[in-house]
């Protein structure tokens, strides 16, 4: 029996084990990411939009419903406090989400949009949104969270209604800074 | 320079020879077999009757993911190991594996992983509960702490597995007989290496997986953590990415095992041989293109759900070949039914129907009323117990008697042949009737209309492992005092380089490579 061949078999399947490895925990992630970026399918909204161009198509109402849900045991009262709005494409309109921070000590919380119908979410465009920081709230303090968004013009017709769903996680203790443009993280961003 | 076995347990902590390691693998599965197998009598027993029995429902979900884990990574797949170990060095004509030493720590890391995961058992917040499949959040933000264990568990489990799976392609690839091109491979040592391929790409995915899942639970990342910007369904994604080829992981080395019995009780050669090795990596190529039919209701948009639907029935066709590779065999064969034989055509049997139900629920629209049900549990019974434990327990009886050279009882081997199909099927075809009616899957409990198929499942499951308690004794019997054999051939239409050594074969075979024609 010679080594040599042996070994060269060895050294190609570690190194396979070893990029599938390497494959599952560093390319997986950004590519699920990405993906879901580009085809919209996870209903996760863009970050801050700029107005590039300005005019309203009154030809047409769009109804843009709000969800507010709860993670798990997060305390806080958390609701729209408008549940829809009827507005038309190309009209920035703002609302605002009510929350409550019912305990006795300072909370902070992180809100994560998701939005239905999934072929909607690249027209569906905020221009100010408290779910891109984090947001503390003193115990026993309550706060109205604003949102300005506008329904781009090239929406696809036959989406009539958009509903549009916040959950509110409990991220106290585990703050980080969140100015950046995106609602996402580098997984490895938190261990800095 | 030939000599024997060591003497004392020492034989068998340091032992570098295939055969020994081959037998520590198969006795290690063995028990694993008999521990989740006495989890899945828990659970049945607790199902017994509608309403809480005998266990608290968070014990009962301990139970069914202890279950999942410890049959699939402790039961199943080292037993496939073992048989490669024994066996595929006989088959190619080799002295040994090509790496005796990483083979002696592939197997000795094993019983550490699964001390490590049954330990857990006995610790505050319990066993794993989140289901074999430990989807995140479950495994994640709401798992008891013990789940560390688990994933270590896990981690070294996976390294002995890519451990074996280089060993076995070393082996194949560098050690054949002068004369044994790859096409005149036996099907077992095909399979195998075919399988050892795949459990060298998604065995470090899982690694990758639980890795991941370390790190959110202990480090703060935030991978299967929507709050911090993740998304819990990446983890089904990599989870079946691992997952999907997982399952042929297991199921290949029990087609290369059927492909060397049904022949030799058929007394026929193997119809179709280039066909079965070509179907072999069909399957396997398909197995990595197919992962998200497990996730038919995450939200896919129609067009994902299409193409996986497609690309999942498209395996039918391969494994279609096989199936009927395998009666061509025995078609006008001059067929015998001894206890492998019986096995390994209650295999064709009902592995077939299995793979029906796989088609069923690859059908996107319909797999919304399977899925999650008992319908799926039936399924994947019919696949890993009929599939893969039927083809291993063929396996011990079609070569025990190469191995320690006496012969089994055949009347016992039969008993419990029809113990063991009559109960399975008694367990696992009603729970298509309770899936079908809507009965979820991982509950301690049932809706009232339930009870009757939920008891007869049950009676089915205590014959049927009933039944593997007489496996066992068979085994040791006949190691004990079995009938004597040694002529090198014990079966009549048997074919291969194994049955060319002497019986039991030595300690050491094929110091010299034979010459193969």
């Amino acid at each position: 029996m010679s080594a040599s061949p042996v070994r060269t078999t060895i050294v190609k399947l570690l190194f396979g084990a070893a990029g599938m490895f390497l494959f599952a925990v560093f390319v997986m992630p950004p590519l699920y990411d990405l993906f879901c970026e580009v085809t919209g399918i996870g209903g996760k909204t863009a970050g801050p939009y700029q107005v590039t161009e300005a005019g309203v198509d009154t030809t047409r109402t769009v109804k843009v419903q709000f969800i507010a849900t709860n993670n798990g045991a997060m305390p806080w009262d958390f609701s729209p406090k408008v549940h829809e709005v009827v507005v038309h494409p190309g009209a920035p309109t703002e609302v605002a989400f009510y929350a409550k921070n019912r305990t006795a000590r300072d909370m902070v919380a992180q809100a994560i949009p998701s939005l239905t119908p999934f072929n909607a979410t690249e027209y569906f465009h905020k221009t100010e949104c408290f779910c891109f920081n984090q947001q503390p709230l003193e115990a026993g303090k309550e706060t109205d969270m604003p949102l300005v968004f506008i329904v781009d013009k090239d929406l696809p017709r036959s989406v009539k209604t958009i509903t549009l769903s916040y959950t509110l996680f409990d991220v106290t203790g585990r703050t980080t800074d969140t100015t950046d443009s995106s609602n996402y993280k580098e997984p490895f961003a938190l261990l800095n | 320079m030939a000599h024997g076995p060591a003497k004392g347990i020492g034989r068998w902590l340091f032992t570098t020879n295939h055969k020994d390691i081959g037998t520590l693998y198969l006795w290690f599965s063995f028990a694993m077999f008999l521990l989740g197998g006495f989890f899945a009598m828990v659970i049945r027993a607790e199902l017994f009757e509608p309403g809480m029995q005998i266990v608290k429902p968070e014990f009962f979900n301990q139970m069914t993911t202890m279950h999942g884990l410890v049959m699939v990574f402790g039961a199943i797949m080292p037993a496939f190991v073992g048989l490669a170990n024994w066996m595929i060095p006989m088959m190619i004509g080799a002295p040994d594996m090509a790496l005796p030493r990483m083979n002696n720590l592939s197997f000795w890391i094993l019983p550490f992983a699964f001390a490590l995961l049954a330990s857990t058992l006995f610790m505050e917040g319990g066993a794993p509960n989140f289901g074999w499949t430990f989807y995140a959040p479950l495994s994640t933000t709401y798992a008891p702490d013990t789940v560390n264990y688990f994933i270590f568990g896990m981690h070294i489990m996976g390294a002995s597995s890519i451990m074996g799976s280089i060993n076995i392609i070393a082996t194949v690839l560098n050690m054949r007989a002068p004369g044994m091109t790859l096409m005149k491979m036996p099907m077992f040592v095909w399979t195998w290496l075919i399988t050892a391929f795949l459990l060298i790409a998604v065995m470090p995915v899982l690694a990758g997986a639980v890795t991941m899942m370390l790190m959110d639970i202990n480090f703060g990342t935030s991978f299967f953590n929507a709050a911090g910007g993740g998304d819990p369904v990446l983890f089904q994604h990599v989870f079946w990415f691992f997952g999907h080829p997982e399952v042929y992981i297991i199921i290949l080395p029990a087609f290369g095992v059927i492909s060397h019995i049904i022949p030799t009780f058929s007394r026929k050669p193997l119809f179709g041989y280039s066909s079965m090795v070509y179907a072999t990596a069909s399957i396997a190529f398909l197995s990595f293109i197919v992962w998200a039919h497990h996730m038919f209701l995450v939200g896919m948009p129609i067009g994902g759900e299409l193409y996986f639907m497609y690309a999942t029935m498209l395996i039918a066709v391969p494994t279609a070949a096989k199936i009927f590779n395998w009666i061509s065999t025995m078609f006008r064969g001059s067929m015998t039914f001894e206890t492998p034989m019986l096995f390994a055509i209650a295999f064709i049997i009902l592995f077939t129907i299995g793979g029906f139900t796989g088609l069923m629920m690859a059908i996107a629209p319909s797999d919304i009323q399977y899925h999650d049900s008992y319908f799926i549990v039936a399924h994947f019974h019919y696949v890993m117990v009929a599939g893969a434990v039927f083809s291993g327990t063929a396996a011990v009886y079609y070569w025990l008697p190469k191995w320690c050279g006496k012969m089994y009882d055949e009347t016992m081997g039969k008993v419990q042949f029809w113990v063991s199909f009559v109960g399975f099927n008694i367990t696992f075809f009603p729970q298509h009737f309770l899936g079908l009616a809507g009965m979820p899957r991982r509950y301690a409990d049932y809706a009232l209309q339930f009870s009757d198929w939920n008891m007869i499942s049950s009676i089915g499951a205590f014959t049927y492992g009933a039944a593997q308690l007489l496996f066992l004794f068979n085994v040791i019997r006949t190691i004990r005092s079995g009938t004597p054999v040694s002529e090198p051939k014990t079966w009549e239409g048997a074919e291969g380089l194994e049955w060319t050594l002497a019986t039991p074969a030595p300690y050491h075979t094929f110091a010299t490579p034979p010459e193969v024609k």
